[in-house]
């Protein structure tokens, strides 16, 4: 059978923030470009952002890019590349004002400016105190954003193939990306986009965790599909959790629950945070607070039939206080939990939220990799940006409101290196023999297997395999543990079996089609995350404690350094941190305390 | 509603850009969207398709629809 082929001169992959606006990019400047998405871009897991957007205009009050980038140095704890923190931190307030120039209606000061407001990490004068920096559109910066860039798009005639699955990259002999197979999910249609560009904006895979704040759209497909192709993934050991989601559900609560009067409490119905934070008890960091509750849930003073939450009470307010300050909280207890959070205390854990690490780019965007001695060898024709991508910018940790901005100022310079890699006019590049066999090869074993495994089986295996043994706080014996079952699961994962072999909006098949994807995340998690002996950032390790040697478990010594994780053999190497900006100074190491 | 056109309603209702609908979505149509009757079952692939934002904030309660053919859908999704 013939497989149709459509050639572009760029194919973007996910229409979320950061492909939207790689996209403007080169559809303006003239070039032919496909989008591809599983969904309506507007229904993209951008949309959920809504802190807003990081930069350093000085709208409401002094502030400097060089205080941006010293805060997102810290928060990333030394391990972001300080040249891409630069480049994305004086990017900042061009991506914003073009953002505001294409109808973005941000909120605004009494003389018209944009209005910034404080957020979480982001300080003025090096750490002094804090500076407002975001810049926002009432609690739903992430929609409007996306709604601007995608009329935007619609204006410069970006080609949108909407309700397509990317199945896998094309590489050549050489290693050039030419492209990838997709499937129309209205016919089940195999078609080769063939490109002289290719660009991933898929966002980030949340969904390897049992308990995560992401959307069910969060499968990692750009890193599964990069995976397979033979790219490493980069500092997959980094994830950001939320203290409180809701247990089972993953919904989030938001710290407001906790600076109301919230308190979290064990099975014995104990207000443990005392122990743990004497001054701040239920107010202490994100960290601090997840740490506490996986201690309490390990030691065996969780809650519930399997004791694996706790419980957050908000049962002693008034509930006239509940509805007026925590609007929507009442609705996610009865929606979610099953429980009235006026009368009973809500279930909550430790929930997955965003993903550091990803598809290894250098801050133009492009997509990097080991070769021939060189870890940083451009990948021809690729580039990557958004949470799929790892740029490096948040290092260990990201702050609130970086990552619209990673997603803006990538998803523009990723399409600004395409433009320029383009300009010679090169024809497209033959397609290999065996262009579409992989793709088919598994789209025909999930047709044809039988006695395979389960898809929502092996999924819900994984995810509580990744939960239990890399979750927020983590132990050696449970990693190594955790290494074989994922290991485990991966076998599973490799041998899925659908019952439905229908053409048309087999959902089912497109399930599979993520779960193959999100097996790769989840393996290069747990490997990173084992081999990773210290604590950084997000990456807490009990063996790896606060030792006046290695402040808060961190060693510099032996661990300043990204993880390479390589799919195909379940190998590690490591490459150095870009500790040199592009101009200034290098922000030297220290001990990150807030 | 044949059965294409339902697997193209589920795929929308399982691939939302908020988990909150991701999960009251599939779990409605797991439960109840077959007791609707096909004018029922044709507003709530109306309601399917607003933004996320809005539906949600339908679903929770913080906003109403006077729609007559809404409200009653937006209650049985709402309800646990």
């Amino acid at each position: 059978m013939t497989i149709p082929v459509l050639k572009f001169d760029a194919v973007i992959v996910g229409a979320g923030g950061a492909g939207l606006r790689s996209a403007i990019q080169l559809s303006e400047a003239g070039l032919k470009t496909a989008v591809l998405s599983k969904v309506f871009p507007t229904r993209s897991h951008t949309v959920a952002a809504q802190g807003g957007v990081a930069a350093s205009l000085g709208n409401s009050e002094e502030d400097h890019w060089r205080w941006h980038m010293y805060d997102t140095v810290k928060g990333s704890d030394w391990l972001g590349d300080q040249d891409a923190i630069e480049f994305m931190v004086r990017k900042a307030n061009e991506c914003v004002v073009e953002l505001e120039h294409y109808g973005m209606p941000f909120d605004r000061t009494d003389n018209g400016k944009i209005y910034q407001r404080p957020f979480g990490g982001h300080m003025s004068n090096f750490g002094e105190k804090p500076v407002r920096r975001s810049c926002a559109a009432a609690d739903r910066t992430g929609h409007a954003m996306l709604h601007a860039m995608y009329q935007r798009n619609v204006k410069a005639n970006t080609q949108f193939f909407v309700e397509w699955m990317a199945l896998d990259l094309i590489r050549d002999s050489e290693g050039h990306v030419l492209g990838v197979t997709a499937m129309e999910m209205e016919t089940g249609q195999i078609v080769i986009f063939h490109s002289r560009a290719t660009i991933f904006a898929t966002g980030g895979a949340g969904r390897i965790f049992h308990s995560s704040t992401n959307a069910f759209i969060n499968t990692g497909d750009g890193l599964g599909m990069a995976a397979r192709a033979g790219i490493p993934l980069e500092d997959m050991e980094f994830w950001q959790f939320h203290p409180t989601g809701v247990a089972g559900a993953g919904v989030l609560i938001t710290e407001g629950v906790r600076g109301e009067g919230g308190i979290l409490r064990n099975s014995d119905k104990e207000r443990f945070m005392e122990r743990y934070a004497p001054n701040a008890k239920d107010l202490a960091s994100r960290d601090v607070v997840s740490r506490a509750m996986t201690t309490e849930i390990n030691e065996g003073r969780g809650c519930g039939h399997n004791k694996d939450y706790v419980l957050l009470d908000i049962t002693h307010l008034d509930p006239a206080v509940i509805m007026k300050r925590l609007p929507g909280i009442r609705e996610i207890g009865l929606q979610f939990a099953g429980v009235d959070c006026i009368k009973e205390p809500l279930p909550v854990v430790p929930t997955c939220h965003y993903q550091m690490g990803g598809i290894p780019t250098h801050y133009s965007g492009r997509v990097v990799a080991p070769k021939n001695g060189d870890l940083n060898a451009v990948v021809p024709g690729f580039y990557a940006a958004g949470e799929c991508a790892c740029a490096s910018v948040h290092g260990a940790n990201r702050l609130g409101t970086n990552s619209l901005l990673d997603l803006l100022v990538f998803g523009k310079s990723a399409g600004d290196s395409a433009i320029e890699d383009l300009k010679s006019g090169k024809a497209h590049r033959e397609l290999p023999q065996d262009v579409a066999d992989q793709a088919q090869a598994r789209i025909a074993a999930l047709d044809n297997r039988k006695d395979g495994a389960n898809v929502h089986e092996t999924r819900l295996s994984m995810q509580r395999v990744m939960q239990n043994h890399a979750g927020v706080f983590r132990f050696g014996n449970l990693l190594k543990e955790g290494v074989d079952k994922i290991l485990e699961v991966e076998k599973a994962a490799r041998q899925l079996e659908i019952k439905d072999k229908s053409l048309a909006w087999n959902t089912a098949r497109s399930e599979a089609l993520e779960m193959e994807n999100l097996i790769e995340v989840a393996k290069a998690t747990m490997l990173s995350a084992e081999a990773r002996k210290e604590s950084r950032g997000a990456h807490v390790r009990d063996d790896a404690p606060d030792t006046p040697e290695f402040p808060n478990g961190r060693n510099d010594k032996e661990w300043l350094k990204h993880t390479l994780f390589n799919p195909v053999d379940n190998s590690i190497v490591y490459k150095p941190v870009v500790m040199q900006p592009l101009t200034v100074e290098p922000i030297a190491l220290k001990t990150r305390s807030y | 509603m044949d059965r294409a056109d339902y697997q193209r309603l589920r795929w929308r209702c399982v691939r939302r850009a908020l988990l909150e609908l991701d999960i009251a979505l599939t779990r409605f149509l797991d439960n109840g969207f077959d007791q609707l009757d096909a004018a029922e079952q044709q507003a709530f692939v109306e309601l399917a398709d607003m933004e996320d934002h809005d539906l949600w904030s339908l679903i929770s309660g913080q906003t109403k629809t006077d729609d007559p053919r809404y409200a009653p859908i937006v209650a049985l999704i709402g309800k646990r």
